[in-house]
């Protein structure tokens, strides 16, 4: 009896309205997301399985995958060291400047990405400021994969900075502090204590920017040189497609990518619920 | 704890009032600018050439009372969507048309301008961008959009010379002094020269550069088109970046300073050398090149349910008259009238010149065989080939 009364009580929700605004969330996403993308899918059933096949296995096609998925994973991993460092510092320290240093990070999200994609060129081309002291030494930046890696670290940053900056503020300073009455040194503090909290924030950081860096045009078409079978990236083939009006073509590589992107993205997300269920647990 | 909560609100109001006061300039000044383009106009009028002085009076004289008497005349606007390299020509075209309708018709005509890839442009009438005219780089953009049913099939006949009132052709824009002595073609095959051109996947301009690349390597070889393509492939071998687009194209070679050599429009490569001195760039004419024929249509579809068809064609025709003609000459377009050209012989000099009709059989054929996945321009980067 005291069962049933509970299973009467439980579906009332604290806060009201649950069916309308679930009703809005569905129509809105129809709209937003859900539409548009199941277009993708529509324009590609234009093309026959094999032509299909064809178009997205190109040795063209292949070799930009792999120059877009790597540029994006290596910038992202680059952000996930650096945008932690960054957030560590904002969070744990006092300094002069601090307020600017902290809105600057936001930057790269307003920054239209062509203008950040020019800038960067002009600043690492072979006679550009960085560039210019880079060359003797043979390193070769802008027109190469390393240039697009680059861009993408530019537009990634702030992705791993402001998810892992919240939960680093709210960290208990107690937890350290009994980690450090109890013997553990600076480094193992954080190993042990500090690092398995930041995990998931890390990690949801780390898919954002590599997410973000798949799908980015505008600043990459500027550094990247383009170069077919080198340093030409997946959107840019969408693009060319496009200009010959070959729409099917065009969005069956695009299907390509968000299914691979959609694929990864779940892997993430299933390492960030379990890394989260064992911060809990322990 | 109220006042914490007033505070956001506030900030919110006055956000929201700052955003409707934008939007409310927005929409005070618009009708402020069209007076203000009318009065432009007809101070260029005065100030112009003689030519279309003369011209404008002529109209104007005969067209007084037809101006009185429909003076009440709805203003209309136009929409011409175009590409790139043309936006500077086009605000000096639309003043002087403007002044001509008004004195012709009089009625108020403001044409607005959408510039971009010409591409992309083409798709944005196929996806529903209502221009009522397309001046566009290709052909075949045009032919695009004709394809989707936007514009009567016979629109290159529609306009004298192929419905192109301008030419351009594909120049060699050279640092000062010309440092790796580039005269011809040939030369831009040689090791240790960078070329810099747009990638023709993507960019018109690119489309014109490597025909005429072709095309010149099929003269020298007697047509053999194995030694074209190898040529053609030597060529792209010493090209270090491919841009999307022309612009970028001539940011590259002359903001960054990379490359010997920039394959570009005539009219770009004028427009370089007059903003950034001819003391940093000079042009080179190849041997050969191409003639470039940026064509413009109507879009019939648009004009008909906008009720605009009279002053779209008008607007087009005019391009062909003299006054227009030296406007197209003054920047930098190889103009078609002769009179003007005449004028104009010292800015373009005369040069062999191939034409895509008749050495490439046509838009249609030069795409599907050079351009179009696993053509030729394709095949040079496979691996192997």
């Amino acid at each position: 009896m005291t069962s049933s009364a509970k299973k009467k009580a439980k579906p009332r929700s604290v806060l009201p309205g649950f069916g309308l605004s679930l009703g809005f969330t569905v129509f809105y996403l129809s709209i937003i997301v859900i539409i548009p993308l199941i277009g993708i899918f529509v324009k590609t059933s234009g093309l026959t399985p094999e032509q299909f096949w064809h178009t997205v296995t190109n040795a063209r096609v292949l070799a930009s995958y792999k120059v877009s998925f790597l540029t994006s994973f290596y910038a992202a991993l680059v952000n996930l060291v650096f945008g932690l460092l960054i957030a560590w510092v904002l969070v744990r320290y006092k300094f002069p400047g601090k307020r600017l240093l902290d809105s600057l990070i936001d930057m790269p999200f307003a920054l239209p990405t062509a203008v950040a994609g020019i800038s960067l060129t002009a600043i690492y081309a072979p006679n550009g400021w960085v560039g210019k002291l880079l060359d003797p030494l043979g390193i070769k930046v802008a027109f190469t994969p390393l240039g697009i890696t680059l861009a993408l670290i530019f537009i990634g940053l702030p992705f791993v900075v402001r998810t892992v900056q919240p939960v680093l503020q709210d960290l208990d300073n107690e937890v350290e502090e009994a980690a450090v009455m109890l013997g553990a040194f600076r480094w193992r503090t954080f190993r042990r204590v500090v690092l398995p909290e930041l995990i998931p924030p890390l990690l949801t950081g780390f898919a954002l920017a590599f997410a973000r860096g798949i799908g980015e045009y505008g600043s990459v078409v500027f550094i990247s040189g383009n170069m077919p079978m080198k340093t030409e990236i997946a959107p840019l083939l969408i693009m060319t497609k496009l200009e010959q009006f070959d729409y099917r073509g065009a969005t069956a590589i695009a299907l390509v990518m968000l299914v691979v992107s959609f694929l990864l993205l779940l892997l993430i997300n299933y390492l960030q619920w379990r890394s989260n269920r064992r911060v809990v647990s322990a | 704890m109220k006042k914490r909560n007033v505070l956001p609100l506030k900030s919110l109001m006055i956000v929201i009032a700052f955003a409707f006061a934008l939007t409310g300039c927005g929409w005070n000044s618009g009708p402020n600018n069209k007076a203000g383009n009318a009065g432009n106009a007809s101070q260029t009028n005065t100030n112009g050439k003689t030519d279309a002085n003369a011209a404008n009076g002529n109209a104007a004289g005969t067209d007084t009372k037809a101006t009185n008497d429909s003076g009440s005349k709805k203003p209309v606007e136009l929409l011409n969507v175009s590409y790139d390299p043309t936006r500077e020509l086009y605000e000096a075209y639309n003043k002087l048309f403007a002044d001509y309708w008004k004195q012709e018709k009089g009625q108020d005509v403001t044409v607005k301008q959408s510039h971009g890839g010409s591409g992309a442009q083409a798709r944005a009438v196929i996806d529903g961008l209502e221009a009522d005219v397309v001046t566009l780089a290709l052909g075949y953009d045009i032919d695009s959009v004709s394809q989707k049913g936007f514009i009567n099939p016979d629109w290159q006949q529609k306009f004298d010379n192929n419905s192109s009132p301008y030419t351009s052709t594909i120049v060699f824009l050279v640092r000062k002094g010309n440092p790796k002595g580039i005269k011809d073609w040939n030369d831009l095959v040689k090791p240790g020269v960078q070329v810099i051109t747009p990638n023709p996947k993507t960019s018109g301009g690119a489309r014109w550069n490597y025909l005429a690349a072709w095309g010149y390597a099929l003269k020298q070889n007697n047509g053999d088109e194995a030694k074209a393509q190898a040529f053609v492939k030597a060529l792209f071998k010493n090209v270090p970046v491919l841009d999307t687009g022309a612009r970028g194209s001539t940011t590259t070679f002359v903001q960054k300073g990379i490359g010997d050599v920039l394959l570009a429009w005539e009219n770009e490569a004028l427009l370089s050398v007059k903003e950034l001195g001819a003391d940093k760039f000079e042009i080179v004419y190849p041997s050969l090149s191409i003639l470039a024929e940026p064509p413009v249509a109507v879009v019939d579809k648009n004009v008909d349910k906008k009720g605009t068809r009279e002053v779209a064609e008008a607007y087009l025709d005019y391009l062909y008259t003299e006054p227009a003609q030296q406007v197209i000459a003054q920047n930098f377009y190889r103009p078609q009238l002769a009179s003007v050209a005449e004028q104009f012989k010292d800015q373009f000099p005369d040069i062999p010149m191939l034409t895509i009709d008749n050495d490439f059989g046509g838009w249609a054929e030069a795409q599907k065989k050079h351009f179009s996945d696993g053509g030729v321009f394709d095949q040079i980067y496979t691996p192997g080939s």
